[in-house]
């Protein structure tokens, strides 16, 4: 199954978007979080996001969620931290983090691949509301 | 001229003391147009670099040694500038990998690697109001020093002064890149706290290498 990993300068908002997707997913799909700093103050950790993706890592592709500033930079450097190794398999969605998880954890519950949960999460942002 | 493994480390802790005495200033310069943490971001990230670094093998060669701080920025300050100014730090000690002592050249490959290192990771330009505004022109008042064969240690303050007037020049633009951007015109008559962290930086290092 297709992993994914939340990042956000909040934990709270991570936990809270986890704990919303989860439940949808009834726990069936692997999805880690990564907010906040090592200290407990706003801000995103590059290496945690490093460990996240290990952690939800089933072989079949990570999908990374972010909000804004300095959560996008921090999923990029992990993405260059974790190299060659991981290479077209962890991916940020260009998705708005909380609806771009629902979208991206109901896809991959179904069993979808990479590319088609990435496709869907990314699509997350064109959803008219009103 | 050259750098020794033991003059790169005092430069680090140069900085790391800079970063402590302007941590309210430059708290305070973000707090104008952005969250109010620069200043808080940076000094734990350089309190943490200085931890890490008294923890690595005495064999650490410089490249090693600023791959180590690049890392240890990129997981404690938090902010924008964690990703960075930690990217810089980790570009920059890619470029004098394996290397015990640094010449001329090698200090231009870590301006030029630390520079291109914070473009790739913000996407932001000169004229953005950000770091890159202090970092650029430092770079190239270095480099055409150094091809003008002045010596190091006043090549380093012409590029203090650059960088100086880059970050004086972001006071009189807006925001486009960071979280002052949201700020847009509204940014303007504000100096960027990242600018003037660069700035410090900069200037912690020229400082050092004027009184070897
Ligand atoms: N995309 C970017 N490119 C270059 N520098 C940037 C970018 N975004 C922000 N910065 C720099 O980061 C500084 C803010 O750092 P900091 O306050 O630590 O992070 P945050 O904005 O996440 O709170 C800004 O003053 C600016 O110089
Ligand atoms: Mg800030």
């Amino acid at each position: 199954m297709v992993g994914i990993v939340l990042v956000s300068h909040s934990r709270k908002i991570v936990e809270g978007v986890f704990e919303l997707v989860n439940q949808m997913t009834r726990g069936k799909v692997p999805i880690g979080i990564a907010g906040g700093t090592p200290d407990g103050r706003l801000g995103t950790d590059a290496a945690e996001i490093v460990e996240q993706v290990k952690k939800v890592d089933r072989g079949e592709g990570v999908v990374v969620l972010v909000d804004i500033g300095s959560a996008v930079m921090s999923a990029q450097t992990a993405v260059e931290l974790l190299g060659e190794e991981y290479e077209g398999k962890v991916k940020i969605a260009d998705a708005p983090l909380v609806e771009g998880a629902v979208a991206a954890a109901v896809e991959a519950s179904i069993g979808s691949d990479f590319e088609k949960v990435l496709t869907v999460a990314e699509e997350a942002k064109k959803m008219n509301k009103l | 001229m050259v750098i020794t493994k033991e003059d790169v480390l005092k430069v680090i802790d140069k900085i790391v003391e800079v970063i402590r005495e302007n941590k309210e200033y430059l708290t305070e310069l973000d707090s104008a147009i952005g969250d109010a943490d620069h200043g808080i971001n940076m000094d734990r990230g350089f309190e943490a670099v200085k931890q890490k670094l008294a923890t690595i093998p005495e064999n650490s060669d410089i490249g090693t040694i600023l791959k180590t701080v690049g890392m240890t920025l990129v997981s404690t300050v938090g902010g924008a500038s964690g990703p960075l100014y930690g990217t810089a730090f980790m570009r920059a000690g890619q470029a004098v990998q394996g290397k015990t002592e640094l010449t001329e050249e090698d200090v231009v490959k870590i301006f030029e690697a630390a520079l291109q290192g914070i473009k790739d990771r913000g996407k932001a330009q000169a004229g953005d109001k950000t770091m890159i505004d202090s970092i650029e022109p430092a770079y190239k008042a270095l480099k055409e020093s150094l091809e003008n064969n002045i010596a190091l240690p006043e090549a380093l303050k012409r590029a203090v002064n650059a960088a100086k007037e880059g970050m004086e020049y972001t006071k009189n633009i807006s925001a486009r890149k960071g979280r002052a951007s949201y700020l847009g015109e509204r940014s303007i008559g504000h100096i960027d706290p990242g600018a003037t962290s660069s700035y410090l930086m900069i200037k912690a290092l020229a400082d050092v290498i004027n009184l070897l």
